[in-house]
C-alpha cells in the first residue's frame, strides 16, 4: 500500500444488464429536470422500457456467449448461472409491470399534499403527474438486478438500499386511499430501515469473523478460525433477519400486507413479482456460497422459519377482506413453500442443482401469475378506485365472465391446481424437498396448501355463485397495456402449466453451474 | 405372432400427426370464442377443418404404408410433462391409423350433411363447433400413446357427446337425456380411472409401450382386476349391458349426432380400449371370458330392443348396441378376433352412419317425424335416399358380397371356433337383426302411406344425398375389401399380433349357412308382418315379450330398482353421516383454522411500533435457536 488506489478493473460486458438499467434511470432523472412537464411521459415510457428490454437481451447475450465461472468487478458481483436465469426473470417481470405503471390513474399528482387538501385539488387540475415513477422504477429494477448478484455483503446492503428506497417512495404515491398510501410508505420505510439495520450489524460480525465481507473467503474461514462462533452465530442470524425480511417470513411479514395494501396495485405488482425474486435469489447465495459449510447449522432454523411462514400466510389470508390484502398474505405463504426449497438444499451436488431449478422455476412461475393477479386488480374498480373489498367482487363472474374467469384462473395456479404452472412449480420444490430428506416439511407445505386453496375457492364461489351486487365495481376496459400484461401472464401460467419442460429446462441448465464463489 | 416394437419416429407427416387433432381444435376454439361473428362462415370453418384432418390422416397413412410392416408402429414424441411419469406422445399405428381414417373421413361426410340437416338452426355455428370439439377429442383418444392421453380423449368425447345430446336443452328430453349419458358413462370412467391407476401403481408407466414391455417381464401383475376395469369403462362409453340405457335416450340429439358419435365412431371406443388393451387381456382367461360374455349379452339385447322400438332413431340405436355386441364378442376372443372386430367396426361405420343419415333425411322430409308407424312407401319420393338406406340395410343383415356379410360373418366364424355356444348365440342374434331390420325398412319405405296429413315428403339436398351416396358405397366393397385374402389382419397385426395360422374364407360353411337361412327367415317373417300386412297407426298392445322389448328389456326400471333406489338411500345415509360426523370434524377444523385467523389477525395491529417489536423479538429467538443449534 503506499497511498494510490487502484483503478477497478471492470468486465462491462458481464455487468452490461445493470448498466443499461441504471444509465436509463439516469437519463430519466435528467429528463424530469429538463424536458417541459407535457413532455415527459412520452419520454419516459420509450426510456424504460427499452433499457428494460435492452438489458433483457444483454442477458440473453451473456447466456448464449457462454456462462462467466468467475466473479466481475474485482470480486463483488457474481454473474453466473442462477444469476443470469434471476436477472432475465426479474427484467420481463419488470417490463410487464412498468406497463401496468404506465397505465396513469394509479398515481397521485402531488405526493406531498395533505390528501383531499385544496394542494392536492390544484395540482390534479393542472395535470401534474408523477413521471418520476419511471426513473424511481428503474432505479429499484436496478437494485433487484445487483441484489442476488452480489458477492461480497457490502455491495449486497447497497444493492439492497438502492432497491428499496426508490420502493418506499413508490408505496406512497397511491392515487386513492391516500392515507393508506402514506401510511404504508411510512411502514415500509421505518421497518425496512429496521431490518436493514440488522443486515449491517450481522455484516460487521461476520467480518469480525472471517476477516473478509466477501462471500467466498467467509466460507472459508469456516471452521478454520477457531473460538470466535458466537460471532459467527449472531452474524449469521442477523443477516439473515435482513435477507428473510425481504422475503416476508414470519415472524417478519407484518409490514407485508399494509404495504401490499396501501401502494399503488402497479407497484405492489413490481413488489410481489421482482423484490420477492430479488430477495430469494440473494438469501440462496449467502446461505450457499457464504454458508454452505454451514448448512447442518441454519438449515433447522430455516425450518422452524418455513413452517411458520407457510402457516401464518395460509391462516392469516382466510380472514382477509380485502383483496390485496389477500394477496399479500397468499405471497407470504408462497414465500413458505419457496422456503421449503430452500431447505431441501442438501450436501450433494446433484440434490443443490435440482432444489436450485425447482426454486427458480417457482419463481418464474409466481412472478407471473402474481403479475397478472394484481392487474386485474387495477381493472375492478368503483366510484371510489379500485373495488378492494372483497364482497364487492361478489357475483363478478355473471357481469364480466371472461375477466372473471381469468382471475378463477390466476387463483387456481396460486393454489397450484394442475395444467397451471403453479402445480408444477410446487411440485418441483416439493419433490426436491422429499429427495433432500424434507418430508415433514412438504407434509406441512402440502396441508397449508390445502388450507390456502379454501381462500382462493372462496373467491372463485364469491365471484361465480354469488349475485351480483346491485351497485356493483364495473370492469373497466383496459389500457392496451393492462390486456397486454394479463394476456403475458395468462398465457405464461397456461403455458408453463402445459409446457413446463422448456423453462424447466432452462432452470436446471442455469442451476447446472450453480452459484459461483 | 407377438405385436411390432413402437420405433420412435420424427418428420414427414407422421411426425406432424398432432396436426389432425390440432386442427379440428382449432376450429372447435374459434367457433366457440369468435362468438357470433362467425356466424356467417362457421359451418363452412368446421367443415374444412375436419376435412383438412382427414387428408392430414390420409398422407401419415401413405407415409405409413411406405415402412416395412414390422415397421408400422412409429412412436411421436411431443414434450414430457412430468419428468420421469407422463410423456406427451402420439402413436401412429396401423390400429390406431385405422381409426383416424374412420373418423376423419366419415366425420367430414357427417360434417358435410350437417350443412343441409342444420341449416335451419339458429346455434348452427355452436353445433359445428362441438363437432370439430369431439373430432379432436376422438382423435386424441385413438391417437395417444399412453392411457393418460387416452383418458383426455376419452373424457373429451364425453363432454362432446353431452353437449350435442343435449344440444336442444330446451327440449326436457333432451335435457335429461344428456344428463342420463353423463352420469352413465361417469360409472364407467370411474372403472377405467382406477383401472389406469392400477396400471400405474403395477408399471410405474402409463405408456402402451411400458405396459407391453411389463407384462412381458411378468411377475405379479392383477391383469384381471385391470382387465374388468378397463371393460367397466368400455361398456359405459360403448353402451354395453350392464351400462347400456343411456345410449336410446341419447337419440334425443340431432341425427348427425347419432350418427357420427353414437354409431360410428365414439360408441366403439370400447372396442378399441379393449383391443389396445391386448396385452393384458390375452394374460387374463377370466377377463376375455367376461368381455365376451357382455358382448354376447349386449347383441343381443341390442336385437330385441331393436324389433319392438316404432321410433325409426332408437331402433337404429338398439341395432347399434348389437352390432357393437359384435364386436366387443370379437374383441374377446384375442388376436384372432381383433381384424374382424376393427373391420367390422370400420364397415359399421360406414353402413350404420349411412342408415342414420338415411333416417336423418326422412325426418328432414317427414317434419321431424320419428315414429315408423306414420312413415310407409317413402320409397318413390325419395329415391336417393331408399337406396342408400337399402343398401345399409343389406350390408347390416349380412346379405352375401356386402360389408357386414364378410366382416359379421368373420366374427360368427371364430367365435364359432372359439366356444360353440357364443357362436350359436351370435348366429341367432344375426336372424333377429335379419328381422328387425327388415321391419323398420318395410315400415319406413314400403306399404301404405301412413302419413300425417301436413307431411310433405321430398328427397333432401344435394349436400345432405352425397355423403349417403359415398358411404353406401363403402357399405357395398369395403367388406370384401378388408376382409378378403386377410388383407386387414395382416396390415393391423402389427399393431395387434394376430394368430400363427391365418384363416381362411369359406362362402358355405355351416356356420355361414346357417346365419344366412337364419337371415332369411327373419326377413321373412318380417315382410309377413309389416310388408305385407297392414301396420296400424297405434302400436298394438302385443305379447309380454314385446313390452319387454319396448321397454329396453326393462333395463331402467333395473337400474332404477337396483342403483336409483339404494343409491338415493346411500345417499340419504351418506348425507346424515356426513351431517353428524364428518362435518362435525370438519366443521370444528375449519373453526379451528378461522378461529385462530381471527386471533392471529389480532396481532396485526396496524401500528408500526408492534410490527417493530415483533421483528426484534423474532430476531433475538433466531439469534438464540442459532447458538442453540451451533453450539449442540
Amino acid at each position: 500500500m503506499n497511498g494510490t488506489i487502484q483503478a477497478p478493473t471492470l468486465e462491462y460486458a458481464q455487468l452490461a444488464p445493470m448498466l443499461v438499467v441504471f444509465g436509463a434511470a439516469i437519463v430519466g432523472v435528467l429528463v424530469e429536470a429538463f424536458a417541459p412537464r407535457y413532455l415527459r411521459s412520452a419520454i419516459h415510457v420509450p426510456i424504460t422500457l427499452l433499457s428494460l428490454a435492452g438489458a433483457f437481451a444483454l442477458t440473453i447475450w451473456q447466456v448464449v456467449k457462454g456462462v462467466p465461472t468467475k466473479p466481475a468487478a474485482m470480486g463483488a458481483v457474481a454473474v453466473d448461472g442462477p444469476s443470469l436465469f434471476i436477472w432475465g426473470t426479474i427484467l420481463v417481470l419488470a417490463f410487464v409491470s412498468v406497463l401496468l405503471i404506465n397505465d396513469e390513474d394509479h398515481f397521485v399528482a402531488a405526493a406531498a399534499a395533505v390528501p383531499g387538501s385544496a394542494e392536492e385539488e390544484q395540482a390534479l387540475h393542472e395535470g401534474a403527474g408523477h413521471t418520476e415513477v419511471y426513473p424511481l422504477a428503474l432505479f429499484a429494477v436496478g437494485g433487484m438486478l445487483l441484489f442476488p448478484a452480489s458477492n461480497d455483503l457490502l455491495v449486497m446492503f447497497v444493492a439492497l438500499e438502492v432497491m428499496s428506497l426508490p420502493l418506499y417512495l413508490l408505496c406512497g404515491l397511491a392515487r386513492r386511499r391516500r392515507l393508506l398510501s402514506q401510511e404504508a410508505a411510512v411502514k415500509y420505510f421505518l421497518l425496512g430501515a429496521f431490518s436493514s439495520a440488522f443486515f449491517l450489524y450481522g455484516t460487521a460480525l461476520l467480518y469480525g469473523y472471517a476477516g473478509s465481507i466477501d462471500l467466498a473467503k467467509i466460507s472459508a474461514a469456516l471452521g478454520v478460525v477457531g473460538g470466535q462462533e458466537t460471532l459467527l452465530y449472531i452474524g449469521v442470524a442477523m443477516l439473515g433477519v435482513g435477507l428473510l425480511f425481504k422475503i416476508g417470513a414470519a415472524p417478519f411479514q407484518a409490514w407485508k400486507p399494509d404495504v401490499y395494501q396501501g401502494a399503488p396495485t402497479p407497484i405492489t405488482a413490481l413488489m410481489a413479482s421482482g423484490t420477492l425474486v430479488a430477495a430469494f435469489g440473494a438469501l440462496l447465495r449467502v446461505f450457499w456460497v457464504a454458508l454452505g459449510g454451514l448448512d447442518w447449522n441454519w438449515s433447522p432454523v430455516l425450518w422452524a422459519v418455513a413452517i411458520l411462514t407457510m402457516v401464518v400466510g395460509a391462516i392469516l389470508a382466510i380472514t382477509q377482506t380485502d383483496i390485496k390484502r389477500m394477496l399479500a398474505y397468499s405471497s407470504i405463504a408462497h414465500g413458505g413453500f419457496l422456503l421449503v426449497g430452500v431447505v431441501a438444499t442438501g450436501a450433494a451436488a446433484g440434490q443443490n442443482s435440482k432444489a436450485l431449478s425447482a426454486i427458480l422455476f417457482y419463481l418464474v412461475a409466481y412472478g407471473f401469475t402474481t403479475v397478472g393477479a394484481f392487474a386485474v386488480v387495477t381493472m375492478v374498480r368503483d366510484a371510489g378506485g379500485e373495488a378492494w373489498h372483497l364482497s364487492r367482487w361478489a357475483g363478478l363472474g355473471k357481469r364480466s365472465p371472461l375477466l372473471a374467469g381469468i382471475f378463477a384462473f390466476f387463483l387456481l395456479a396460486f393454489a397450484g391446481i394442475p395444467l397451471t404452472s403453479g402445480f408444477f412449480g410446487k411440485y418441483a420444490v416439493f419433490q426436491a424437498a422429499v429427495a433432500g430428506g424434507a418430508t415433514p416439511l412438504v407434509i406441512v407445505g402440502v396441508v397449508a396448501s390445502a388450507v390456502a386453496a379454501f381462500f382462493y375457492v372462496r373467491v372463485i364461489v364469491l365471484m361465480f355463485f354469488s349475485d351480483p351486487a346491485a351497485d356493483g365495481p364495473s370492469v373497466v376496459l383496459p389500457s392496451r397495456g393492462t390486456a397486454a400484461v394479463v394476456g403475458v401472464a395468462v398465457l405464461a401460467t397456461v403455458f408453463l402449466g402445459v409446457f413446463p419442460q422448456p423453462v424447466l429446462h432452462l432452470a436446471q441448465n442455469a442451476a447446472q453451474s450453480l452459484f459461483i464463489r | 405372432m407377438e405385436p411390432a416394437e413402437i420405433i420412435q419416429h420424427s418428420g414427414g407427416v407422421i411426425g406432424a400427426s398432432w396436426l389432425m387433432i390440432a386442427l379440428p381444435l382449432l376450429g372447435a376454439a374459434v367457433l366457440l370464442l369468435g362468438g357470433r361473428k362467425t356466424d356467417k362462415f362457421g359451418h363452412l370453418l368446421g367443415v374444412a377443418m375436419a376435412v383438412a384432418s382427414f387428408v392430414v390422416a390420409a398422407l401419415a397413412f401413405i407415409q405409413l404404408l411406405g415402412f416395412a410392416p414390422g415397421e408400422r408402429r412409429r412412436g411421436v414424441e411431443l414434450y414430457d410433462l412430468i419428468p420421469g411419469i407422463a410423456k406427451v406422445g402420439l402413436l401412429v399405428d396401423p390400429l390406431s391409423i385405422s381409426f383416424c381414417l374412420l373418423i376423419t373421413f366419415v366425420g367430414s361426410l357427417i360434417h358435410i350433411y350437417s350443412i343441409g340437416y342444420m341449416a335451419h338452426d339458429p346455434a348452427r355455428r355452436r353445433f359445428f363447433a362441438y363437432l370439430n370439439l369431439f373430432v379432436a377429442a376422438m382423435l386424441v383418444l385413438v391417437l395417444a400413446d399412453n392411457y393418460l392421453g387416452l383418458y383426455v380423449g376419452w373424457e373429451g368425447v364425453g363432454l362432446a357427446s353431452y353437449l350435442l345430446i343435449g344440444f336442444w336443452q330446451h327440449k326436457p328430453t333432451a335435457a335429461t337425456a344428456a344428463k342420463k349419458a353423463f352420469i352413465v358413462n361417469r360409472v364407467g370412467d370411474f372403472g377405467l380411472s382406477i383401472g389406469i391407476f392400477t396400471i400405474f401403481a403395477t408399471f410405474h408407466s402409463l405408456s402402451y409401450q411400458g405396459v407391453a414391455e411389463g407384462m412381458a417381464k411378468g411377475g405379479s401383475i392383477p391383469a384381471t382386476a385391470i382387465g374388468l376395469l378397463l371393460l367397466l369403462g368400455a361398456c359405459g362409453k360403448s353402451a354395453q349391458l350392464p351400462l347400456q340405457s343411456w345410449l336410446l335416450d341419447a337419440m334425443e340429439g340431432p341425427t348427425p349426432v347419432s350418427a357420427l358419435i353414437h354409431a360410428a365412431t365414439m360408441v366403439t371406443a370400447g372396442v378399441y380400449l379393449v383391443v389396445r388393451s391386448g396385452p393384458i387381456f390375452q394374460a387374463t382367461d377370466t377377463a376375455q371370458l367376461v368381455v365376451t360374455i357382455v358382448g354376447v349379452a349386449t347383441l343381443l339385447a341390442g336385437a330385441i330392443i331393436g324389433t319392438a322400438k316404432d321410433d325409426i332413431k332408437k331402433a337404429l340405436a338398439g341395432s347399434t348396441m348389437s352390432q357393437i355386441g359384435y364386436m366387443m364378442l370379437a374383441a374377446g376372443i384375442g388376436p384372432a378376433g381383433y381384424a374382424f372386430a376393427i373391420a367390422h367396426l370400420i364397415t359399421h361405420g360406414f353402413f350404420k352412419a349411412d342408415m342414420f343419415l338415411g333416417a336423418g333425411s326422412v325426418m328432414h322430409g317427414m317434419n321431424d317425424e320419428v315414429n315408423m308407424r306414420k312413415y310407409g312407401g317413402l320409397r318413390k319420393v325419395m329415391p336417393i335416399t331408399f337406396v342408400t338406406f337399402f343398401i345399409g340395410y343389406l350390408a347390416i343383415i349380412g346379405f352375401p358380397l356386402l360389408s357386414g356379410y364378410f366382416t359379421k360373418d368373420g366374427i360368427i366364424e371364430t367365435a364359432m371356433e372359439h366356444n360353440a355356444i357364443l357362436g350359436w348365440l351370435a348366429v341367432l342374434g344375426a336372424g333377429i337383426t335379419g328381422f328387425y331390420m327388415s321391419r323398420l325398412v318395410f315400415m319406413t319405405f314400403f306399404g301404405k302411406k301412413r302419413w300425417e296429413a301436413d307431411a310433405h315428403p321430398h328427397e333432401s339436398p344435394a349436400v345432405m344425398t352425397w355423403p349417403l351416396i359415398i358411404l353406401s358405397i363403402g357399405a357395398i366393397v369395403l367388406g370384401a375389401f378388408l376382409i378378403l385374402g386377410n388383407r386387414f389382419m395382416l396390415f393391423l397385426s402389427p399393431a395387434v399380433g394376430r394368430p400363427e395360422e391365418l384363416p381362411s374364407f369359406h362362402p358355405f360353411s355351416t356356420t355361414g349357412l346357417a346365419t344366412l337361412a337364419l337371415v332369411a327367415v327373419g326377413v321373412v317373417f318380417a315382410w309377413y308382418r309389416y310388408g305385407s300386412a297392414e301396420v296400424p297407426g297405434v302400436a298394438p298392445r302385443g305379447s309380454f315379450l314385446t313390452a319387454f322389448a319396448r321397454r329396453d328389456l326393462y333395463g331402467d326400471a333395473l337400474n332404477e330398482a337396483l342403483l336409483m333406489r339404494p343409491g338415493q338411500w346411500l345417499t340419504r345415509l351418506a348425507v346424515y353421516f356426513d351431517n353428524r360426523g364428518v362435518d362435525g370434524l370438519v366443521n370444528s377444523l375449519a373453526a379451528l383454522i378461522g378461529g385462530s385467523s381471527g386471533r392471529l389477525r389480532r396481532i396485526q395491529t396496524g401500528y408500526v411500533r408492534s410490527y417493530a417489536l415483533s421483528i426484534f423479538v423474532g430476531a433475538a429467538v433466531l439469534v438464540g435457536a442459532w447458538f442453540v443449534v451451533g453450539n449442540l
